[in-house]
């Protein structure tokens, strides 16, 4: 019974209409921009790293994709006696974080797969001063996540206009009432080359997997050539 | 050398039928010669169905069925294996290949009729071979360890408990846990490489074979093997399988290859529908995503599951709407086989069929709002119709005479091919002539009492050979 009961909870949002959609803002990403690349990771590694790993991502992989040679990476972005090989772990114990934030921090290494780059772009400009959450912000694309606004440095604080339309307030925009380190545009850039690097880590090989692809299909728009050439031979006999 | 591999073969032929076995299927298998676009598709699924086995193989070396290290498992292949990011998305692509490939293979087999006699247990068998499919790809789909993994297989499992008395049992006998676990993932694992494929290579076997008993169907849906030539035993309208169609699959496997290896370089999640993006979030039993959709492929039948208020009358739909299929050599009443002897009634219905089967395949993969569940209700009715109303329209619809022959593959080789403007003007205005047509009448009695000799001929041949055989 209790199956019966679990299962149908899982199925009833099917037959709910998906609550409102928001509008997320497009966001021009380009895995092959190394320099881009690399201001991400420093980013992140400054930013994000304290709190969510990249279980699947190498530092090593990182220098050779991005040209960056060891020694750089090593002072650059390996604060606590990594070594070159290990993958991008986090120190917090994760018991902590449930306390901390009363969730575990997401392993971020596919989470450009699973969101999509728009959606991380969207998110990581959405926080807004909301008094009622506890660190104080909430954010436009992610109502109630458990995650303070981590470049508030750089970005200062925003609060949201809100109207009310058909009963439910919508915010309709984000203002700056402190302003951070960056100018919004340069925040914006910094954002795009995070948002850039979590694309990449979602997927290392698409750099070898995108430049190959075209050399593929040209052997095999080849090899069709010769096969018709081929058929149309063999089929003399039969028209 | 020719020699020696004459010896090499005369050995073999002592001990296995080596050339009968290559005789009769391939180069002395006659196959009409009017396959259109149609018929790429059956050596295409033999040939997804080999990259599926070779990528599997490859990529049990480094998965890990376990619930603690698959989903780790599949990003180790994916960044640290060499190669494994091809090896993994040849197989995801694949599997979706497979279905396109598959669903147009029975198209095929549908519009022309190659289901009908003697083709029922061609068609049966290639039924056993498309159900024993859906279990490999639902069970694969579970092996990644994602989120749509896991709920994808929870709901559908789920459904087993709909059935009555034992219904509840049986989900915790098939699971191996009260929710899907450990234990389920392991013998998913053991079925999708192991059991599933055996029994798909051993149905492909017999539905070959099968298919070899009785001969390829064609575009016009008419028996090649009633006409055939008397001397050598050999259809009119046949070729032999090899060489004509074993190059002209080759150029079906190059444009295949080609389509094929555009998604896979250049969008192997096919944005969202082969690789789904809630699959790149690890299974958690304790969180359900917001919308479980299955994989494309399974959405057709996924919306006439929710079509349906009831959830064991959904089952019984669903189940129904996959069964109705194996039952189609005897819903056909039609004397002709090829829709294109056929008249306006099956036209319509089968163009009814195809909008429905898209419709609800676009409806399954979308929220199931109110209007797309009373859409879904329409076309699953519709979808059932073009069935279960087949007796009726099949045999009341009006049938154009269906040919001895086969018509011409090309039309435009009807006319002899003339590359000059001039002179093809030429030919256009001597075919009018009186004298055209007395040379063709001349031509014609030729040949007339040229197929008399030739019949007198292997007459006096048969009698002789009767003789000859009595002393």
């Amino acid at each position: 019974m209790k199956t019966i009961t679990a299962i149908l909870l899982v199925i009833t949002p099917l037959w709910v209409q998906a609550s409102g959609v928001v509008q997320l803002d497009r966001v021009k990403v380009d895995v092959f921009d190394k320099a881009s690349l690399y201001r991400g990771a420093k980013t992140y590694v400054q930013y994000c790293l304290g709190c969510h790993s990249l279980k699947h991502m190498r530092y090593s992989r990182l220098a050779a994709d991005l040209e960056v040679d060891d020694e750089r990476v090593k002072k650059e972005l390996m604060y606590v006696g990594e070594k070159i090989h290990d993958s991008m772990q986090i120190a917090m114990p994760q018991d902590a974080a449930a306390n901390w934030f009363g969730i575990k921090t997401p392993d971020l290494s596919l989470i450009a797969r699973s969101r999509g780059a728009d959606w991380l772009y969207s998110y990581l400009r959405g926080f807004y001063l909301d008094e009622a959450r506890p660190f104080g912000v909430n954010n436009r694309v992610f109502k109630d996540v458990a995650m303070p606004n981590a470049l508030w440095e750089l970005q200062g604080h925003r609060k949201a206009i809100f109207k009310t339309e058909n009963g439910q307030e919508v915010i309709t925009r984000l203002k700056i009432v402190k302003r951070g380190s960056m100018n919004s545009k340069d925040f914006d850039a910094t954002v795009t080359d995070l948002v850039n690097f979590l694309v990449y880590v979602g997927e290392p090989s698409q750099l070898v997997r995108l430049k190959m692809g075209k050399w593929v299909i040209l052997y095999l728009i080849i090899f069709w050539i010769v096969a018709y050439r081929l058929k149309k031979e063999y089929w003399k006999a039969v028209h | 050398m020719g020699k020696k591999t004459d010896t090499i073969l005369d050995w073999g032929n002592q001990r296995f039928p080596v050339t009968k076995v290559w005789d009769e299927h391939l180069a002395k298998y006659y196959a009409p010669k009017n396959f259109n676009f149609w018929w790429y598709f059956g050596s295409l699924s033999m040939l997804v169905l080999v990259l599926q086995i070779v990528t599997g193989i490859w990529l049990t070396m480094y998965y890990k069925p376990d619930a603690k290290m698959a989903f780790d498992s599949v990003e180790f292949i994916m960044r640290d294996v060499n190669w494994g990011w091809l090896i993994r998305y040849l197989h995801s692509t694949g599997a979706s290949a497979f279905f396109i490939v598959v669903y147009l293979h029975m198209f095929r087999g549908l519009i022309y009729g190659s289901f009908k006699k003697p083709r029922e247990l061609v068609w049966i068998l290639g039924m056993f071979i498309f159900f024993c499919l859906m279990a490999e790809a639902f069970m694969g789909y579970l092996l990644p360890w994602g989120q749509m993994s896991f709920w994808g297989a929870q709901v559908i499992i789920s459904l087993f408990s709909a059935i009555p008395y034992f219904g509840e049992d049986l989900t915790l006998w098939i699971r191996g846990d009260y929710v899907i676990a450990d234990a389920t993932l392991n013998r998913f694992f053991a079925f999708h490489v192991i059991a599933v494929p055996l029994a798909i290579v051993l149905l492909v076997f017999l539905h070959i074979v099968a298919l070899h008993q009785v001969g390829s169907n064609n575009p016009d849906g008419i028996d090649i093997k009633k006409l055939k030539d008397h001397w050598t035993e050999v259809p009119l309208d046949g070729i032999p399988f090899h060489p004509f169609y074993s190059v002209k699959d080759l150029v079906g496997v190059a444009v295949f290859m080609i389509v094929f290896s555009i998604i896979l370089f250049y969008m192997p999640d096919m944005g969202g529908y082969f690789l789904e993006h809630a699959n790149f979030i690890p299974a958690d039993p304790l969180q359900t995503p917001e919308h479980i959709a299955p994989v494309w492929y399974f959405t057709p039948y996924y919306a006439m599951l929710r079509a349906v208020p009831d959830k064991l009358g959904g089952v019984i739909v669903m189940g129904a709407s996959i069964f109705v299929l194996f039952i189609l050599p005897w819903l056909d009443r039609s004397k002709v086989k090829s829709i294109r002897y056929r008249g306006i009634l099956t036209k319509g219905a089968v163009t009814t069929f195809v909008i429905s089967f898209l419709v609800l395949g676009y409806l399954g993969t979308q929220p199931a709002t109110p209007i797309a569940v009373t859409f879904a209700r329409i076309f699953t009715c519709l979808y059932f119709a073009f069935f279960l109303l087949m007796p009726v329209y099949s045999k009341l619809d009006k049938t154009k005479p269906v040919p001895d022959r086969l018509t011409e593959s090309s039309p435009m080789r009807v006319c002899p091919a003339i590359p000059c403007k001039f002179a093809s003007a030429l030919w256009q205005k001597f075919s009018t002539l009186s004298v055209y047509s007395k040379l063709k009448l001349i031509v014609d009695q030729v040949k007339a009492v040229l197929c008399k000799l030739d019949e007198f001929l292997f007459e006096c041949y048969k009698t002789i050979a009767k003789v000859v055989k009595k002393q």
